[in-house]
């Protein structure tokens, strides 16, 4: 067991600001704090599931059809978070709508179950979708927060601005998720080039 | 949208509710393949392919497999499967058929099933209750509108690579908001239809 895997996931490897993996449901739901929290940990708990279930089958599956056997896995716990989502969050489940079934395609989960929990023991996996699902979590959370900050004015239903505040529409509407986050990846950028001299 | 004529579902798919720009499926590719024209063009026809298969096949999984058996909660684990064995057999049958298509379109096609524009599509068509021409015209069409999207997105891309911008916007930071302005110019559709 290694704490180092918990931590990578967060900063030093962020699947959004580093590995610009899972960029749909990044730029689909960020448009309020809340939902990007919301998509962030039902990514996460199906990662962290899916990352200890492939770890405990990785010498049962056959190298050739470890794909498909992956994708049936990760499938079948998206299902079960999709449903436990709509039972106990149905206003949540309907903000999300479309992407809480394309949590099956978000190449973050596939990435780690093929890089890591096929290669790394039970604990060290789970480490790694608890780390690699919050870095997500982070990253959605933040876009989200700008996001609902200028378009609305407001931080998880908050007021920051006052009621005078004019929102920017612009940030809720699709242009303002590119926007957002090509110019959030750039701060990141400027912080990486200064710690770097 | 049941009853939705074929124009309306042409207009819409390609310009209003373009994939890329306005509902966020498939950025991946959009961002990935997109460095030059070609690339681009040959990534949107092989999606176009893919997608107007995927779309009617899981049609007729959904409505003649699914609903009967009453298994709709099976529904994204039925429709991945499909959508993973039909790239597998394009590839073969191309391979075979007609190896000029699969030299053009072959290095895309392994890329298409992690593809999210392919699964919200077939998942899309059974929310609004598509009829099977329908399905066939929306999954062409909205196919249409991604190829559109990256191939617009492409020659700007090739464009950026020669200009001077600052370093920290160098790459996916002025990509992501070049793609903004173009959704900004695409939100103008908005009403049309």
């Amino acid at each position: 067991m290694n704490l180092k895997n918990l931590t990578n996931g967060l900063f030093k490897e962020n699947p959004i600001f580093v590995q610009l993996l899972g960029m749909c449901p990044t730029l689909a739901v960020t448009t309020s704090a809340e939902n990007g929290i919301g998509m962030g940990l039902a990514t996460t708990a199906v990662l962290v599931s899916s990352n200890l279930v492939i770890s405990l089958l990785r010498k049962l599956i056959p190298a050739k059809v470890r794909i498909p056997a992956y994708i049936v896995i990760i499938a079948s716990f998206v299902t079960i978070v999709g449903m436990v989502m709509e039972a106990f969050l149905p206003a949540l489940y309907g903000a999300l709508g479309l992407f809480i079934p394309l949590i099956v395609v978000n190449c973050i989960i596939l990435a780690r179950a093929e890089s890591f929990a096929s290669k790394n023991n039970i604990a060290d996996s789970v480490l790694d979708g608890v780390g690699m699902g919050l870095g997500f979590t982070l990253a959605l959370t933040v876009l989200g927060a700008v996001r609902e900050l200028f378009g609305n004015g407001t931080i998880f239903n908050l007021s920051i601005f006052g009621a005078g505040y004019k929102p920017a529409l612009i940030m809720i509407l699709p242009p303002g998720a590119f926007l957002a986050l090509g110019i959030l990846l750039a701060l990141y950028n400027v912080y990486q080039i200064k710690s770097a001299k | 949208m049941e009853n939705a004529s074929i124009f309306v579902i042409m207009v819409s798919a390609i310009l209003v509710n373009n994939f890329v720009l306005s509902r966020f499926l498939g950025i991946c590719p959009f961002l990935g393949v997109s460095k030059q024209v070609e690339t681009a063009f040959g990534m949107g026809m092989a999606v176009t392919f893919v997608m107007t298969m995927a779309g009617t096949l899981t049609y007729f999984v959904h409505h003649y497999i699914l609903v009967k058996a009453g298994l709709e909660f099976l529904q994204t684990a039925a429709f991945i499967l499909v959508i993973a064995s039909l790239v597998q057999f394009v590839e073969i049958v191309l391979q075979k058929l007609s190896p000029t298509l699969y030299q053009a379109l072959g290095v895309f096609l392994p890329l298409i099933t992690t593809n999210c524009a392919v699964l919200g599509l077939a998942l899309l068509n059974i929310q609004y209750e598509f009829g099977l021409i329908q399905t066939i015209a929306h999954s062409f069409f909205a196919a249409v509108g991604f190829s559109l999207a990256i191939v617009l997105f492409a020659g700007i891309r090739e464009k950026l690579e020669t200009s001077d911008v600052p370093l920290p916007f160098k790459g996916f930071p002025i990509a992501l908001i070049s793609a903004s302005l173009m959704s900004i110019a695409f939100l103008g559709f908005t009403g049309l239809v």
